[in-house]
């Protein structure tokens, strides 16, 4: 059987500390079963390691930050799209989802497809929405409030017991145990990335997620969880293995059918001192360990695309359960002539 | 009581809850005792057979192995048979 070849454009190529899902998405698509793919990266900065990773990243092209606006992207695409022909965009970064769903009509009339979430649940699953996401769905959520303001944190103390956690709009977390704190990670994190800031009580337990993809109409096609067994000093998981959580699936598929979800998703879990799930947070696209799906049996690239591309993806029922995955850093060797073409053409 | 059946157990020791995803290890006389629970021993047969075998005193070993029994309880490893299996 002659498979076809898809050009499959993919962000989140900064395999770094604090990595993109990017990487390990290629590495699912690459090992696709219904079809041969040509990756084309695309990248922010000209140092994230993924555009020099030539066995998994056939070409790659910079493209604007969203700060820059959707019609420096659209044109950027076109750009691209002239190129390389490209069949489906894979976009990996929450801040960058917004600018791909209000593009996702020209991108189809260009013959680009993709498989997002809609902006309403793009929206609701926001951290400064979150508390209100769970009572509307049932789902326990602990206690958050958005502040705008650095006066507003002299007020917490009515609302919250300390410790509490401060998080960033889209990035970024630390945990205060007292309002200095609270100011300190405020203006850290504001600086940062911008306003407004979260704070969230804390809950201390066992941190778990679960990576899966929903169809839009409310199924969910694939769902594995993880316990995180390796926590970086960034709150990432440098190594977790796959469990079968009865629990944790349930909450999954109540997620999936009562928002309706479209396209890849984690659910960030802690269980409490009662065996209680509590939802920390939504990510809507697949995770930087989105690999440990592909390697128990669910590739959840590969389903993605497929969705994308309107075929019928049959929903993936079982895993391997207890298989691990454990993160490396790598040095690659580059020369500088690959770096040069990249900062001053934005192509390599 | 017996060692929940969900629970993966090497003869080297290493045992693993798929549910949590904790894993754990156990000594060789650990091992040895669970396996006498999942066959099915009360602890006064597991007292004998063990400070027969090797010749310690019984007070001595009650106490550790109420001891390991509270452990294998702690981290939700065992059950007793009235209990369903969570």
């Amino acid at each position: 059987m002659i498979r076809k070849k898809l050009n499959i454009a993919v962000t989140g190529l900064n395999a770094i500390d604090s990595p993109g899902p990017g990487v390990a998405v290629i590495r699912g698509l690459l090992e696709a079963k219904s079809f041969d793919t040509n990756i084309i990266g695309l990248a922010y900065e000209s140092l994230e390691p993924g555009i020099y990773m030539h066995n998994l990243v056939s070409k790659t092209y910079q493209v604007p930050y969203p700060s820059a606006g959707v019609d420096n992207l659209l044109s950027r695409l076109e750009y691209i799209h002239h190129k390389e022909h490209l069949d489906v965009i894979i976009p990996n970064f929450d801040a960058e989802l917004y600018s791909y769903i209000k593009i996702e009509d020209d991108l189809k009339a260009m013959g680009i497809n993709v498989f997002l979430p809609t902006m309403t649940q793009l929206e609701e699953r926001q951290k400064i929405n979150l508390f209100d996401f769970g009572q509307k769905y049932g789902i326990r959520v602990p206690k958050s409030k958005a502040i705008f303001e650095i006066s507003e944190i002299y007020d917490l103390q009515k609302e919250f017991e300390m410790p509490v956690v401060v998080k960033g709009k889209f990035y970024d977390a630390g945990v205060a145990s007292n309002i200095d704190q609270v100011k300190s990670l405020y203006k850290k994190i504001s600086n940062k990335w911008g306003l407004p800031i979260i704070i969230q009580e804390f809950i201390s337990g066992t941190e778990f997620n679960i990576t899966g993809l929903g169809d839009g109409k409310g199924n969910t096609i694939a769902a594995v969880p993880m316990r995180k067994q390796y926590i970086t000093d960034k709150g990432k998981a440098w190594g977790g293995i796959s469990i079968a959580d009865q629990t944790m699936l349930d909450l999954t598929y109540h997620f999936v059918s009562s928002t309706k979800w479209r396209g890849g998703f984690e659910l960030e879990l802690m269980k409490d001192k009662n065996n209680e799930f509590n939802l920390l947070e939504i990510n809507p696209r697949m995770p930087a360990w989105i690999y440990l799906a592909v390697g128990v049996g669910q590739n959840i690239p590969e389903a993605l695309v497929q969705m994308a591309l309107g075929d019928k993806v049959t929903p993936f029922t079982t895993y391997s359960i207890g298989k691990m995955f454990i993160r490396y850093a790598w040095d690659m060797i580059v020369d500088i002539s690959e770096f040069q073409k990249i900062s001053t053409t934005g192509e390599l | 009581m017996r060692i929940k059946k969900s629970i993966a157990i090497s003869e080297s020791g290493f045992m693993f809850n798929p549910i949590t995803g904790e894993s754990f290890t156990v000594n060789p006389i650990g091992f040895e005792i669970i396996q006498m629970i999942n066959d099915g021993l009360e602890s006064a047969q597991i007292i004998e057979t063990i400070c027969k075998k090797y010749q310690i005193d019984p007070q001595t070993f009650d106490k550790d192995l109420t001891d390991f029994t509270g452990m294998l309880d702690n981290h939700h490893l065992s059950q007793h048979h009235d209990q369903e299996e969570a």
